[in-house]
């Protein structure tokens, strides 16, 4: 048993059979510690009121939630400084927001953007839209057949043409860890700048992004034991500045003329409207005990936990990894298929048996056709998962084919 | 739900049906249906004569429900007007929402009964009405054209 199960309500609800849940879906959203609700409900109780905004205590009181879980943002990721950090309502609407600031760097039509063909959608669709509008070309680093980024498309794609990079450090698809340092440090040398959507990977490991050098870097709370509801933006201050804001109105503004308006300095400038300070309350609690628990040791809990599932699961007949099926470079993200039995009805049958897991395209259709399957399974484990759930996983999966005909295996 | 009552024999044999699954000559209409949360991506294509759907066939992948529901849906329309498919189309989906619930009407349905309770597993019912979505809009442009 994880020692960190019981800090987790939900996982603690047993089934009309009597059975703990197995949620094995926390490359989607991840379950949320007592401590994280908790500080949820004390910010509505306590403190609740508009941030920037009131001549009172309350309203100061919101201020210091809001500006702390910014401190405590910047300290988590190694950001130079916390203005640094915007928050967001979505991983998504922040790699929207870097991909606005496009025209800082597509100048010319021809320019390039470089991207990897394992991108999920939301680091990929608003880079097809900023090439379209500035008549910038979109070249893909393409993976091999495990999803491993290899260094020679790395070389060979990233050049002089190329204005930026967006890369995952992470797959959300196969785990797979990019080489995003070198991605980073080629990017550079090009003269690019580097988008890096961290959404799979601060929840995994530890993350400089001083050291890493990367240019933005974009992540959701609700992968990292936090609400959802609130993504973060690191950008390096000198391109915050020149960056256009994504909303305008509320308490993003300097002056306001009948005609024209000048903007507050970065993050305000980019968060316009009310921001999500319960949610960000949420995700400081949820960096607290992320940190009380160590993302060194996070990290090397989930390496065992993940090395137990492909053990388990290349035990089942009939499956097979899609992805890295060994422990290098990787996270506990495990694609696979099942042969004769579609995702969706794996999923199914698993959850019968009390288990979630995610099935389909995983928002990464490129990365699928170039995989070359139209779906895939996907277990995903956190830090409250134990050798049990895989127990159970791999036990389900022995009997998915009998479901569909395929008589005992 | 219980998985028993989802993986009858009807739906796993038709599931597993290679019967339609092969594309037609010149066939008069051709309509993609795709699932855009999970990926499903199927093909219907319809020969029609004279009113008449002669030959329907279902192309592309998908799991056992949506594969099951397509060649039910297949093998029901065939012979049949396209005024009597378009009928047939909205009493599936009628059954699936239940707006209609009245046994005689849906027993035109046949095999498709099977699908009668996936609304009790609201996971599944965009997998069983893909196919029939497809159909309808296939019927549309048939119109038009």
């Amino acid at each position: 048993m994880s020692r960190y199960l019981k800090d987790f309500p939900l996982l603690q609800q047993v089934d009309k059979k009597g059975r703990l849940p197995v949620y094995l879906d926390n490359a989607a959203t991840t379950q949320k510690p007592q401590a994280v609700i908790d500080a949820v409900a004390s910010y509505y109780k306590v403190s609740n009121a508009n941030p920037h905004r009131g001549a009172y205590d309350l309203s100061v009181e919101a201020t210091k939630v809001l500006e702390s879980a910014r401190e405590k943002v910047k300290a988590f990721i190694g950001a130079g400084k916390a203005e640094e950090i915007v928050f967001t309502k979505s991983a998504t609407e922040s790699l929207n927001l870097a991909a606005k600031s496009c025209g800082m760097f597509l100048k010319e039509a021809g320019d390039e953007i470089v991207l990897a063909v394992s991108e999920h959608h939301s680091n990929l669709v608003p880079w097809q839209i900023a090439a379209q509008v500035r008549q910038a070309r979109l070249t893909y680093m393409y993976t091999d057949e495990s999803g491993r980024l290899p260094y020679e498309e790395i070389k060979s794609k990233i050049s002089e043409r190329t204005k930026l990079v967006a890369v995952a450090h992470a797959s959300n698809v196969t785990g797979s860890v990019n080489p995003i340092e070198q991605v980073i440090e080629r990017a550079h040398k090009a003269g690019a700048a580097v988008v890096v959507d961290g959404t799979q990977s601060i929840p995994h490991m530890a993350v400089d992004v001083a050291l890493l050098d990367a240019d933005f870097y974009a992540f959701s709370a609700h992968k990292m034991l936090g609400p959802m509801g609130v993504g973060v933006l690191y950008a390096k201050e000198k391109f915050l500045l020149d960056m256009p804001p994504l909303l305008y109105g509320g308490d993003m503004i300097e002056y306001v003329e009948e005609q024209s308006s000048t903007f507050a300095f970065p993050p305000q400038k980019f968060e316009g409207g009310t921001q999500n300070v319960g949610g960000v309350a949420g995700l400081s609690a949820a960096i607290d005990y992320l940190n009380s628990v160590g993302m060194n040791e996070l990290q090397a809990a989930e390496v065992e936990l993940t090395a137990y599932m492909l053990e388990r699961l290349h035990e089942v007949p009939h499956l097979k990894i899609v992805g890295p099926d060994c422990l290098d470079d990787r996270t506990g993200v495990v694609s696979f298929v099942l042969e004769g039995v579609h995702p969706h009805d794996v999923a199914t049958i698993l959850n019968a048996d009390g288990i979630a897991i995610r099935s389909g395209h995983h928002c990464a259709q490129p990365f699928m056709r170039h995989l070359g399957v139209q779906s895939t399974c996907r277990a995903s484990l956190y830090l409250y998962n134990t050798k049990e759930d895989i127990d159970r996983l791999a036990d389900s999966l022995k009997g998915a084919r009998r479901w569909l005909g395929y008589g005992t295996e | 739900m219980e998985l028993n009552e989802l993986y009858t024999e009807v739906i796993t044999q038709y599931s597993r049906s290679q019967k339609h699954r092969h594309p037609l000559d010149n066939p008069d209409i051709k309509v993609q249906g795709v699932n855009p949360s999970c990926g499903d991506d199927i093909s219907l294509e319809l020969k029609v004569n004279g009113g008449t759907i002669k030959n329907a066939a279902i192309l592309g992948s998908g799991c056992a429900i949506s594969m099951a529901s397509a060649a039910i849906m297949a093998d029901l329309i065939e012979g049949k007007s396209t005024a009597e498919a378009e009928r047939l189309a909205a009493l599936f989906l009628g059954m699936i929402r239940k707006t209609v619930t009245e046994e005689n009407e849906l027993e035109e349905l046949e095999d498709a009964l099977a699908f009668q309770n996936i609304s009790n597993m609201p996971a599944r019912v965009k997998c069983a009405v893909l196919a029939w979505h497809t159909l309808e809009e296939a019927l549309k442009k048939l119109k038009v054209s």
